[in-house]
């Protein structure tokens, strides 16, 4: 075990080696399973008796090897550029920032209470567990993950546009019914690249897996497919590869139609309303793909290289590995052999790791993380080789990974910038070293979702009710570039049009509604002391307590709300709703 | 910002006061103040429109297909149905921009445009920015470059200094978020801009917020707490102006909008003049559905073409006839240009070796072709101008020294324009 000990310089990692050994001996013979490992109290109390000597933290117990050995890696890069971590995250932002990455909401006021009163040593990797777990965290688990995945496989827009191929309640349907099964990832990337069948719920043969390519495969021969797969899944950049050789990108021209080559026998096809021209719904469907030739059974298609001479492309995985040139079915599916290849390549292994250590923490091992080609080398290439190994080697459950990922080292550190650190800084073209957390604005979906828990803002009514009312909400940060491939941006990136919404916007009017019976009424309403109130909200909004001149300035406001609590409490609220500490992810 | 607000209970009556005229135009209370303040704008407006430069971007998302509009090649196999026709100035565009064609004069098309990036999302970032798109640093887009400045010319402006109409542009970079695009409709309503409250409870939470603001920006440093602030700051300004009028569009005369053209981009064009003139140094235009892969010449002839022909002729004789065109700069470009070769879905595809851009006004000669393309349209035959050039030529026309060097937070100093030189035949 490794602890940081403050002052010690260059060598300040404290190798607490025997110890280390001892227990990890004692637990080998005592656990084989890598998953609910219950660590031993005494050898805990061991190895934190001693560290505190030097003031090591020991607040995430963890004792899975994978923790370690991510914890060996990242101390290692503090060693090498000689900066010192923060310090340990406190118990309540902990709290704060694992129920944001986790189930996609800030923990309301009574989960805060129940974890910071645990006496527990082992609390933050049992919160962790409860998170992914627990039956009643499923559903808020399954929608955060659905919302972060549709975003990443369709956009934020995807579906939304008058006769879009994509049916968002159906893609969203798929993940969140994946994510509630823990459905292994290999398995949803294999069911993403070989779906068939109707895009739309309720429809005859519904297969929600079909959005992620239905709006991807008819137009251009599928260019859009074979990028988005190749990058998103694989980590490999091809887009400019489709009209000619990349200048430093190991992609040729060539490979790009080869792996193009796996989506011409796919077609969506538009179901439409009976009586109409408006879609109903799509059908992504297989079909006997003659090639451009001529020759089913030789079914290969052209491009044409910048200087106009025309080549010819079959379909090849970017591996080298051929698959049979045949364009009929009864020969050859060609996107099941591409989910195949894709699934015994190490590049999808990476990706997912990259993707989801990106989530937890901010940044990943690349820049950006779905560029794993050889021109853009991994902060931690022997980090980000061992946790795709790993999660090979675990049968792809993001749980696991979760876990591996929420109860190391870095995930424990403070967002504090110190002397000591400050080099650290990815928002100056720094390589990310992990040695404090980084800094970032919640996306939309987890303002809205927060609120929505904390204080009942948002709808009633039905889920499917809800369920609009949040994508209503949601459309106003989403701008559209007016390209064939459906590029976006968002507006919700701490601009002035969302400084607004925060001001003014009618979320947060009910958000700091105070009638009886809504979260400010509530506390308004009980016995303590105005003070206590103050704290009640800061915790609920911040995951602390009011400082001295908060609570000041909260005595003034009551002053000038001739005593008005409830009105005190709504000022309070909507300063702190505002503020720059509740909007970020610390 | 904040931290010399003061709280309205603890403060000088008098201070507090200013504050609300600083902030408050416009509240009803103070009704006399905030008159007093728009007036002020107004006539500083029409002393300082002549140094005052500002610039609109019309932006074609997707990729115009320029050798459709200004660079034709009829005759040749690549050339396409449309015809050429004479303009004011001295160069021919395409039959369908027959409105702009009275224009030209004002206008010059630079034919020789040759960049390197045909994907989208690298050539919105490399037009708008003169760099290539770089993972490690974010740099700042035209829009905001300009607004950093020329804000110094508008003291008392109220609105964001860089308004995106229609789209969302590029972002700031390292210059920070407090230079982001404001991004609108094109009707220019802005959601959420009335806070119903009265105006002394909103000062009083805004200290509080200022007291947890601070303190956060104290605890974590680094620059995404502090860059918050600013925009709270400029979101409470933006709220409580009577600048805001100038978002107004419908409030224009129906032959006006009519001149536009009653559609999106037109009337995006015609708020774009309206900010121009409300002292706002950029705005830029989004018109989208230039990718046209399949099917170009009827896009472009029955819808493309007709709207963008009405609506940038419109803004052209309308700054000119107000006196702002010789303060005030067009670009008209996208990512890039589309290929002379016609694709088997009668569509073209992305390229950027040989394209067009247009620019005008603040000095900017019009009038003239600049460069030339091949007979078929597939290489520039002349010197080949980059996104750097066309960018140090409109900052000449601003006014907006070359020699501007920005240091990014990594200490990498960084020129404007990233160097590019100046296109000679454009600037006296």
């Amino acid at each position: 075990m490794h602890c940081a000990v403050p002052g010690g310089g260059k060598n300040f990692l404290f190798n607490v080696e025997g110890i280390d050994q001892m227990s990890r001996l004692w637990l080998k013979q005592k656990y084989d399973s890598h998953r609910k490992l219950v660590p031993s109290l005494l050898a805990v109390l061991v190895v934190c008796g001693l560290a505190s000597h030097f003031a090591a933290s020991c607040a995430a117990q963890s004792d899975y090897e994978q923790v370690k050995v991510i914890n060996q890696h990242i101390q290692q890069g503090w060693g090498d550029y000689e900066i010192r971590p923060a310090s340990e995250v406190d118990d309540a932002k902990w709290c704060r920032r694992v129920h944001l990455d986790i189930i996609g909401r800030i923990p309301t006021l009574d989960e805060l209470n129940a974890f910071m009163s645990s006496r527990d040593r082992n609390k933050r990797q049992k919160l962790v567990q409860s998170l992914l777990y627990d039956d009643r965290y499923t559903e808020e688990y399954a929608e955060n993950w659905a919302t972060i995945w549709a975003n990443v496989l369709i956009g934020r827009s995807g579906g939304s546009e008058r006769n879009s191929l994509t049916n968002r309640d159906g893609m969203l349907k798929y993940l969140r019914d994946s994510f509630a099964a823990n459905k292994s990832y290999n398995e949803m990337v294999y069911d993403l690249v070989t779906a068939e069948g109707s895009t739309k719920p309720g429809t005859e043969n519904f297969n929600g897996a079909t959005n992620f390519l239905a709006d991807k495969v008819n137009a251009e021969q599928a260019v859009l497919a074979t990028s988005s797969v190749s990058r998103l899944l694989l980590g490999q950049q091809v887009q400019c590869t489709q009209c000619h050789n990349h200048p430093f990108n190991q992609w040729k021209q060539q490979k790009f139609w080869e792996f193009n080559a796996f989506f011409r026998q796919t077609r969506a096809l538009r179901r439409y309303v009976s009586g109409t021209r408006d879609v109903e719904h799509a059908e992504l469907v297989n079909e006997d793909f003659a090639g451009e030739g001529g020759d089913p059974e030789d079914a290969l298609i052209f491009y044409e290289l910048r200087n106009g001479l025309t080549k010819v492309a079959y379909p090849v995985f970017i591996d080298g590995q051929e698959v049979s040139p045949s364009g009929f079915l009864s020969d050859v599916n060609r996107r099941e052999e591409l989910a195949k290849l894709m699934l015994q390549s190490e590049f999808l292994d990476k990706m997912f790791v990259n993707r989801m250590w990106s989530q937890f923490l901010g940044y990943g091992f690349t820049k950006p993380i779905d560029d794993l080609g050889p021109h853009n080398p991994p902060s931690h290439p022997e980090l980000l080789d061992y946790l795709g190994q790993q999660v090979r080697q675990h049968s792809y459950d993001p749980k696991l990974l979760i876990e591996w990922i929420t109860l190391s080292k870095p995930y424990q550190l403070t967002a504090q910038m110190t002397s000591a650190n400050e080099i650290d800084d990815p928002t100056m073209g720094e390589t990310p070293k992990f040695s404090h957390f980084y800094l970032r604005q919640m996306q939309a979906e987890q303002l809205y979702q927060s609120l929505v828990a904390v204080t009942g803002a948002g709808a009633a009514g039905s889920y499917e009710k809800q369920e609009q009312e949040r994508r209503r909400w949601l459309r106003q940060f989403v701008v559209a570039f007016g390209t064939d491939e459906g590029d976006e941006a968002t507006t919700f990136n701490g601009s002035i049009p969302q400084a607004l919404m925060m001001f003014n916007g009618d979320l947060i009017k009910k958000a700091i509604a105070s009638d009886r019976g809504t979260f400010l009424g509530d506390i308004a309403a009980n016995k303590n002391r105005a003070s206590a109130k103050v704290d009640s909200l800061f915790l609920a909004g911040l995951a602390r307590r009011a400082t001295r001149s908060e609570q000041a300035i909260a005595a003034k406001l009551l002053v000038a709300r001739g005593g008005d609590t409830a009105e005190m409490l709504q000022d309070v609220w909507w300063a702190l709703l505002n503020s720059n500490e509740f909007i970020m992810q610390h | 910002m904040f931290t010399n607000l003061g709280l309205p209970w603890a403060t000088p009556a008098g201070m507090t006061r200013r504050h609300f005229a600083k902030h408050m135009a416009g509240a009803s209370a103070l009704a006399g103040t905030a008159a007093l303040v728009g007036n002020t704008i107004q006539t500083h407006a029409s002393e300082m429109s002549k140094q005052r430069k500002s610039a609109i971007l019309l932006w074609m998302g997707g990729g115009p297909s320029t050798m459709d509009i200004w660079d034709l090649k009829p005759g040749s196999a690549t050339g396409g149905p449309f015809r050429p026709i004479s303009t004011t100035g001295n160069m021919q565009i395409s039959e369908h921009m027959p409105l702009t064609a009275k224009q030209m004069h004002n206008l010059s098309v630079v034919r020789s445009m040759s960049t390197r990036e045909a994907d989208h999302n690298r050539g919105r970032y490399y037009m708008h920015t003169g760099f290539v798109p770089n993972p490690n640093i974010e740099h700042p887009g035209y829009g905001s470059v300009v607004a950093h400045e020329l804000f110094h010319q508008r003291e008392g402006l109220a609105i964001p200094p860089f308004v995106s109409v229609g789209g969302s542009s590029t972002g700031p970079g390292f210059l920070g978020m407090a230079w982001a695009p404001f991004s609108v409709t094109s009707n220019g309503r802005i959601r959420n801009l009335d806070m119903k409250l009265e105006e002394k409870r909103l000062l009083q939470r805004m200290a509080a917020l200022d007291v947890i603001e601070s303190g956060f920006i104290n605890r974590t440093r680094g620059s995404a707490a502090s860059e918050h602030q600013k925009v709270l700051k400029k979101t409470l300004d933006l709220m409580t102006s009577d600048q805001m009028e100038a978002f107004r569009v419908e409030k224009e005369p129906e032959e006006t909008k009519e001149m536009y053209g009653t559609n999106g981009f037109g009337q995006g064009c015609l708020l774009a003049r309206r900010l121009v003139e409300a002292g706002v140094p950029f705005v830029e235009v989004d018109l989208g559905g230039w990718d046209n892969h399949n099917g170009i010449f009827p896009t472009l002839a029955d819808t493309k073409l007709p709207q963008l022909d009405k609506a940038m002729s419109a803004l052209t004789s309308d700054l000119e006839q107000r006196g702002l065109l010789e303060s005030t700069a067009i670009i008209w470009m996208g990512e890039f240009g589309r290929t002379p070769r016609i694709n088997a879905n009668a569509g073209r595809d992305h390229y950027a070796r040989a394209w067009s851009c247009v620019v005008g006004g603040a000095g900017i000669k019009g009038g003239l072709a600049v460069g030339e393309t091949s007979t078929d349209g597939t290489t520039v035959e002349t010197e080949p101008f980059s996104s750097e050039d066309l960018m140090a030529t409109v900052f000449r026309g601003l006014g907006i020294s070359l020699e501007t060097t920005y240091t990014s937070k990594s200490g990498r100093p960084m020129k404007i324009a990233n160097g590019g030189k100046v296109i000679r035949e454009l600037v006296s």
